[in-house]
């Protein structure tokens, strides 16, 4: 079970840090503040699970070595071109719902996240009404299909398929990581490590 | 119709002027343009500090500084409402800036070099806008003036933030402490820059207007009032040995350069161009979005 | 299409005019809406409203004297202090 949970704290982390790059730059202001906030939604989340899982989460979040990150692949990737964040988004949220609704039946924790999320999947759903047909974002979808499959354990995937409407595919597995995770680590721990480890901030 | 004379008193006895009501044209043209690079400036504002975004050292301070820009971006939303209601479409706004054609204010045409900068930026930067926008809550036009009130509300708590941040420098490691100390010394000079050369307010325009109901040094005067003793008390020190507060309450500075305003306003700063550039090719490269989802 | 977004601060209280946003419809308009106006639950409720949807009114005709109709048009401090004065000596 925490190697779940910490494999879903760190997909929530590390998207939330994808998404929150979009801050300021996205395509108009009025969905620069909804998808900021649905990005400090994520490291909410995040930030909720690392502390069930431990007493320092700041350290569990930021401390560990790459290797020991159980985050997902797809939430590596920088996509800082709107279709693939977008779409990327979309089947974030469709995946993660199902993962969810999995854990609320020992998490109440999940519950509480659960409810947050309606704003996610309304937001998701939105986005995916208004460009399903428009070939950047096909494309995008297409491409990150094999990622998204590998956020979810084996047995929930015939559920994401049915739900995306694509057909299930060879996925790109947790337990490997991309080569993007390390420089994104690097960055976000560039800071903190420019302390002593304990010092305030 | 119009009697520039008659709305001239009519402002200035307080008087509020809604979207739909007869004004100068001048009193039009200077709104847009003051009402825009306000704008601009939010918007322009955000790019230093998302740097830190994705550098932030705990979780804390991530959601923190996202929730500020955040509302940075938001108060740019309805800044360019408001001029887009005086009759500027946005994409000419964001055509206008980043193409230099319009301004925005000084210091976001500086780099940040530490973590140092987020909390002298938050703390400072933010309180010496604060004291602007609180005194164009009187501003006559009724539509800035009544979103004003969200955007002071929203900045309230960036200065919590920003203290918070130093805070936790200045009683940390002497590193920590340094950091804090050497951005001040790079910030002072456009800190005191910001509110603009010591016009008399009656020589002003936009006070004339009562667009602005506050003079430049009366800005000045109030930023150092409130703040320079909660920067000495820190155990901090401003890098200005003229800086000193009279016996009748007036603070004595060096003379800020002028110079350096004028040239960095026009589009000259460190950071101008690299950052202007930066907006553009997101503008770009996310044009068929807004092309897709706002046509009809 | 420009959204006019009025907020209710809490329940009981009245919607007030908030500000508006440019959005394709009204399913746009309430996404952006909320996060503008309620992260930081400022807001329980908004009311959402095309700009196109709102008829404006102004201007009245105040011609002739109808003081009635405004506190203003009711000086009652004279007779009171006088039926007081009235009240006080019969009790007398």
């Amino acid at each position: 079970m925490s190697e779940l949970l910490l494999g879903f704290a760190d997909d929530e982390l590390i998207i939330g840090w994808r998404d929150s790059e979009w801050t300021g730059i996205a395509p108009m202001l009025e969905e620069d503040v909804a998808f900021s906030s649905i990005a400090q939604n994520e490291i909410g989340h995040a930030r909720a699970v690392y502390q069930l899982l431990s007493d320092d989460a700041d350290a569990l979040a930021f401390d560990r070595p790459p290797a020991d990150y159980r985050c997902a692949p797809l939430v590596e990737l920088p996509l800082l071109d709107w279709a693939h964040t977008i779409a990327r988004r979309w089947l974030y949220e469709v995946a993660d719902e199902i993962r969810i609704t999995a854990l609320m039946e020992e998490l109440p924790l999940a519950a509480k996240i659960n409810r947050e999320e309606a704003y996610h999947r309304m937001h998701a759903e939105m986005w995916h009404e208004r460009l399903r047909d428009e070939p950047r974002f096909r494309a995008a979808v297409e491409e990150l299909w094999p990622y998204t499959l590998g956020v979810l354990l084996p047995e929930q995937r015939e559920e994401l398929a049915a739900r995306v409407g694509l057909d299930e595919v060879s996925a790109v597995e947790r337990g490997m990581h991309t080569d993007e995770l390390e420089p994104l680590l690097e960055e976000m721990t560039m800071v903190r490590r420019s302390a002593p480890v304990g010092a305030q901030w | 119709m119009g009697d520039e004379q008659a709305f001239l008193e009519y402002v200035q006895s307080g008087g509020q002027v809604e979207t739909a009501d007869w004004m100068p044209a001048d009193y039009r043209a200077k709104l847009v343009k003051f009402i825009e690079m306000h704008g601009n400036s939010e918007l322009m504002g955000v790019l230093p500090e998302r740097e830190w975004i994705l550098r932030a050292p705990t979780l804390q301070r991530k959601l923190a500084l996202t929730a500020k820009v955040q509302d940075e971006v938001g108060h740019a939303q309805l800044i360019y409402r408001v001029v887009e209601d005086l009759g500027k479409p946005r994409e000419q706004s964001l055509a206008d800036l980043t193409s230099g054609k319009a301004k925005f204010h000084n210091v976001f045409h500086y780099p940040t070099k530490s973590w140092g900068d987020v909390g002298v930026i938050a703390w400072l930067v933010d309180a010496a806008a604060i004291i602007s926008q609180k005194a164009l809550l009187k501003c006559s036009y009724a539509p800035y003036a009544r979103i004003m009130k969200k955007i002071c509300w929203e900045e309230s708590f960036h200065i919590l933030h920003g203290r918070d941040v130093i805070l936790a420098m200045v009683t940390g490691t002497h590193e920590q402490f340094e950091l804090v100390q050497e951005a001040l010394n790079r910030w002072w000079g456009p800190l005191m820059q910001f509110h603009g050369n010591p016009i008399p307010k009656d020589d002003d325009p936009m006070y004339r207007w009562r667009i602005k109901s506050q003079g430049n040094e009366e800005a000045r005067q109030q930023f150092l009032e409130g703040y320079v003793p909660q920067i000495w008390e820190l155990g901090l020190t401003v890098p200005d040995p003229k800086l000193r507060r009279s016996d009748d309450g007036v603070w004595e500075y060096d003379e800020p350069d002028w110079d350096e305003l004028k040239h960095v306003v026009t589009g000259h700063g460190p950071q101008t161009e690299e950052r202007l550039a930066f907006r553009r090719r997101f503008l770009e490269q996310e044009r068929w979005v807004r092309d897709v989802v706002l046509a009809a | 299409m420009i959204f006019e977004v009025f907020r209710q601060e809490r329940k009981g209280r009245p919607f007030e005019h908030a500000g508006s946003l440019v959005a394709p419809d009204a399913e746009f308009a309430e996404a952006w809406a909320r996060e503008q106006y309620g992260r930081r639950g400022e807001s329980v409720a908004l009311w959402l409203v095309p700009r196109d949807a709102i008829h404006d009114v102004e201007g009245w005709a105040d011609e002739f004297d109808m003081k009635y109709r405004r506190v203003d048009g009711y000086s009652i401090k004279a007779r009171l202090k006088e039926a007081r004065e009235r009240t006080a000596s019969r009790i007398r």
